[in-house]
């Protein structure tokens, strides 16, 4: 079991409070992580991700045990306290003006 | 009388205004999507309830909500606006070629005789129909296949597509607006297009009469004479008398004949609005006073209307969408600012009162009679 945690907008337009919950098959990567929230998700298709680049958005970032995963490829895996549920991995929309 | 909406898209969120007594007291609903861009809001013609909306931020991208209730309830509809076929370049500011990169949709245009049929006018310049009530969204490859595309250019604020208007008396007829390319028609539904720009000047370009890479900030018609094309450009006020095979400049008398809406009156073809910004580099009304213009002649000759309009002190912006017109008996006359404002007429612009005065700044206005 995944814990994520999005940013306020995001929990308005799926319609959750708190973090999230996702089961993923295999050992879990951003592109599984993104694929299953899309997935349970629909509404959240295209937020965090462009949806025909699949590149994450400029001003979206993936924290997770204080550290900054956002530069990292797709397929990596995710740290273990991720992958086992210790760690939730935080969607975060990079602080920015405007 | 029936009672009235007017849907403004902001920086911030969306609002509804409406009015159940004659537009004399309005309430203000609190803000729909707040914190997010709403670019535009538009209501079917053939179903009052049904509302789309363009909601977009800078960190998460594109959405498209649609409500079936007039706006007490919304749901997220398809946001995939993928450009058909090889994406191609048009140019980029310093003229170098520059892929087509989607940004964020500033229109949408919803069909006159369907509710489910809507258009969407994008950055970068495409246009896209959806015929499932926003579900799914294809481009019309003609536009940006017709041969110009490469030589488009962004104007200063993006190169979007934010004009589309819809022939009434035509379904396969329909014009579009691109800053900074001009104006483009079809004329079976979108499958051709051609450039629609003879007669129109620009400065700032190297062949001012150029058939495309005008910037052209809005047009509009009257249902009635579907023939009579009116424009603000960047600069100028102009008017086309042949469904846009040609231009001429009406600025006449205006104070400057720089601006964004240009709107006709609901029941009067000749009788047009304009709102003159001091210039491109001073995006305010001359002299601190926030004018709107009119004509009765169909350009020209215009009028100041400044009752009710603040005249001094005043360095508010109108943008492109942020001006409509009710279809009402007097017409009503609406129009949103960069200060948050949102201005109405009921008596076709003799005078004004603030529905509302402070707002994000405001990106769109549409207003419909609720039946």
């Amino acid at each position: 079991m995944i814990r994520v945690v999005l940013p306020a907008h995001l929990r308005t337009l799926a319609q959750v409070q708190g973090e999230v919950e996702l089961d993923v098959q295999g050992a879990p990567t951003q592109r599984s992580v993104i694929d299953a929230l899309e997935a349970r998700y629909p509404a959240l298709r295209g937020t965090i991700r462009d949806t025909t680049t699949q590149r994450r958005r400029p001003f979206v970032r993936f924290f997770a045990c204080e550290e900054d995963l956002s530069h990292d490829p797709p397929d990596v895996p995710l740290p273990d306290a991720v992958a086992t549920g210790v760690q939730p991995l935080f969607v975060v929309g990079a602080m920015a003006g405007g | 009388m029936s009672p009235v909406r007017v849907l403004v898209g902001t920086r911030k969120g969306g609002f509804i205004l409406s009015s159940d007594d004659g537009r004399s007291r309005w309430k203000i609903s609190d803000p729909v999507f707040p914190g997010w861009e709403l670019y535009h809001m538009k209501a079917s013609p053939v179903d009052p309830d049904r509302i789309y909306a363009s909601q977009s931020t800078g960190w998460f991208g594109q959405l498209i909500q649609r409500s079936s209730d007039g706006g007490k309830s919304w749901e997220p509809v398809g946001n995939e606006f993928r450009y058909d076929g090889p994406t191609g370049t048009h140019q980029w500011y310093d003229g170098t070629p520059h892929p087509w990169e989607f940004a964020r949709v500033w229109h949408l245009e919803p069909s006159l005789s369907d509710p489910d049929t809507v258009y969407a006018g994008v950055e970068d310049a495409a246009l896209f129909k959806s015929t499932d009530a926003g579900a799914s969204w294809q481009e019309l490859p003609g536009l940006r296949g017709h041969g110009s595309g490469p030589h488009w250019q962004p104007g200063a604020g993006g190169m979007c597509l934010h004009t589309i208007v819809l022939d009434p008396t035509d379904d396969d007829r329909m014009f579009v607006a691109i800053s900074a390319a001009g104006v483009f028609r079809t004329h079976d539904a979108g499958k051709t297009w051609e450039p629609a720009n003879r007669g129109l000047h620009s400065e700032g370009i190297p062949d001012g009469a150029a058939e495309v890479g005008h910037c052209v900030h809005r047009i509009a018609l009257h249902p009635s004479r579907p023939e009579v094309l009116y424009m603000q450009k960047h600069w100028d006020v102009m008017r086309s008398d042949d469904g846009g095979d040609s231009w001429q400049e009406v600025s006449g008398d205006l104070p400057t004949d720089f601006g964004f809406p240009i709107e006709v009156h609901a029941s009067e073809p000749d009788t047009v609005y304009v709102v003159p910004i001091t210039s491109d580099s001073y995006h305010y009304p001359p002299d601190g006073k926030l004018r709107v213009y009119r004509s009765r002649v169909g350009g020209n000759e215009w009028e100041p209307l400044t009752k009710g309009l603040p005249q001094r002190n005043c360095y508010v912006n109108v943008l492109r969408d942020a001006m409509a017109v009710d279809a009402l008996d007097p017409c009503g006359v609406y129009f949103g600012t960069t200060g948050g404002q949102v201005y109405a007429s009921a008596d076709a612009g003799d005078s004004w009162k603030p529905i509302v005065r402070d707002l994000p700044a405001v990106l769109s206005v549409e207003v419909q009679a609720v039946p």
